[in-house]
């Protein structure tokens, strides 16, 4: 039998006593790709975090690779692309240095940055064009070219599955596509992503399962939702006014389908 | 100064001067990274209640002073752990007791007095004694045993908390292991420059250093150096004269130096291809903050 990546079962979080998850039971298979969408607000990052054991659940349990996070030992077959660059209190780090920390996971304390991690980080960093930046630092990046350093950190760990928290939210077209075609080639390779996601973009094409959250619950969990109408125009730029709205908009055309 | 050199007394407070030069920027170069700069300030404090327990109790006050900061650093970053808004309060309230402990012990010990309260506060690294070099050189080994064991995942857990606990990081372990390093470092900093200015000796070479620097790596390399230059500079300035106090020369010794790197850096970064300015900084913060 193969192991699940991640297996949450009536997964609750609540936060400042207000409840963001409300049940959640959601199974990832390795090499699927899942898309979380959902309105601002909607509880699709804390779901991806509670899959990490990044934040705690109030209820229920979850799983990775069959093992609740706080006992999981096994983290170098996760890799975590966090939504923003955290940029320390101002010491500088250069890119190289952030992408290599990608693979903690793979070290041990005693050895010292083995050529293979170097190799590791170097290849990252051509992956997503930045090798010529790799001793700048981080801090005098722009924002989708940090967003970048944060994907190359991940794939320098060589993990199995990818967690992806908004990797497309802010960043320009070119690297979106830069990003898909990074994506592609983890598919290609086997490896399980899930991806937070607003809007997919170029990512589209890649997604074998989509999941909306709407209000802490799963609202539609099966083939990624794909643009209808108005909303399929290249160009079309999505205005969500309101959050429940947008969760309902894209939901009424599924429920036929499933 | 040639004469000074084969006093007893001179040579301990140099191999002082001279470790906590190494120590105090290696530990603030991660502190100031995890935005903490004031943490040893606050063990300073603390530590202060520390020494006087010694002097009432007849133990040497630089163990008792280990004993009290450790656990005052512990407590600390329980309480950041927390991460509530009231810590910041909490954290006050440890700080105004570890001084008000201190001194009120101080008055009740017998061999208290105000001149020797004043030793702690702002050094007298002329004072120094063989025993207490051991013990400072003891734990300085403690913390580059500490930075060279544990760098690599503590430079993790200071750039991304988030990442670290993701990539299954001892996290309260490290974080609990890097406050009980600062307190270590505030106690072998204490009779230098004093527990008031303990913390300068953490932050300004890292100040300093990160003008010039670009990677964290270098940045630490670098402000060791500067912490080793400004440390025994100081001392060595306080011979001059017997009334220049070598504590407070050491910092403004340290301070020079961070304006000279201010300009310097300047002129090194006209070279770079592109830096973000401080003002795109700040405004990629307050978008962090909204969200």
């Amino acid at each position: 039998m193969i192991d699940s990546a991640f297996s949450m079962t009536g997964g609750r979080v609540s936060l400042d006593r207000r409840d963001i998850l409300r049940g959640i039971d959601l199974t990832v298979c390795p090499g699927e790709v899942v898309a979380v969408m959902g309105a601002n607000g909607s509880g699709k990052s804390t779901l991806v975090r509670t899959l990490l054991g990044l934040t705690p659940l109030s209820g229920g349990q979850t799983l990775v690779y069959g093992s609740p996070p706080a006992k999981f030992r096994e983290w170098w077959r996760i890799g975590y692309v966090p939504q923003r660059l955290a940029v320390g209190g101002g010491v500088p780090a250069t890119v190289r240095e952030v992408v290599t920390s990608g693979r903690i996971a793979r070290q041990s304390r005693l050895r010292r940055t083995s050529p293979e991690d170097k190799a590791a980080a170097a290849s990252a960093l051509e992956a997503v064009g930045l090798s010529d930046r790799a001793g700048d630092p981080v801090q005098s990046l722009s924002g989708g070219q940090q967003q970048r350093v944060l994907i190359a950190r991940a794939l320098a760990g060589e993990p199995d599955t990818y967690v992806m928290d908004e990797p497309t939210a802010g960043v320009d077209a070119d690297t979106q596509q830069l990003l898909a075609d990074t994506l592609a080639t983890l598919v290609l390779n086997g490896k399980t992503i899930v991806l937070v996601a607003h809007e997919l973009g170029p990512l589209e094409p890649l997604i074998t399962r989509g999941v909306v959250v709407h209000e802490g619950r799963i609202a539609h969990d099966g083939r990624p939702p794909r643009p209808e109408g108005d909303c399929a125009r290249p160009g079309h730029e999505h205005v969500h006014p309101h959050a429940a709205e947008a969760a309902a908009g894209p939901l009424s055309g599924w429920q036929g389908e499933s | 100064m040639i004469e000074l050199l084969d006093k007893q007394f001179f040579q301990l407070a140099l191999i002082a001067a001279l470790l906590v030069g190494l120590c105090a920027p290696a530990v603030g170069t991660f502190i100031v990274q995890r935005k903490l700069a004031l943490l040893g300030d606050g063990i300073g404090h603390v530590a202060l209640t520390g020494v006087a327990l010694g002097f009432l109790t007849g133990t040497a006050p630089v163990l008792t002073a280990v004993a009290v900061s450790v656990i005052g650093a512990v407590a600390i970053e329980l309480v950041r752990a927390r991460g509530r808004t009231s810590g910041d309060v909490a954290l006050a309230l440890l700080f105004y007791g570890g001084i008000a402990g201190g001194v009120m012990l101080m008055g009740i010990a017998p061999g208290g007095s105000n001149a020797k309260l004043n030793s702690y506060l702002f050094g007298a690294i002329a004072s120094v004694t063989t025993e207490d070099i051991w013990i400072i050189g003891a734990l300085a080994v403690a913390v580059i045993a500490v930075v060279v064991i544990f760098g690599r995942e503590l430079f993790v857990l200071c750039q991304d908390e988030e990442m670290a606990r993701a990539s299954g990081l001892p996290v309260r372990f490290l974080s609990l292991l890097i406050a009980v390093t600062a307190a270590l470092t505030v106690v072998i900093a204490m009779r230098v420059v004093g527990l008031l200015l303990v913390s300068a000796l953490m932050v300004i070479p890292v100040a300093t250093s990160q003008q010039l620097t670009r990677g964290f790596r270098s940045t630490m390399g670098l402000a060791m150096l500067f912490g080793v230059i400004a440390a025994v500079g100081g001392l060595l300035s306080s011979t001059l004269s017997a009334r220049v106090p070598p504590g407070a020369a050491i910092v403004l010794l340290a301070l020079c130096g961070f304006v000279l790197a201010l300009g310097v850096g300047k002129f090194v970064r006209r070279g770079r291809p592109r830096e973000s300015t401080v003002s795109e900084r700040s405004s990629m913060r307050v978008e962090e903050v909204t969200r």
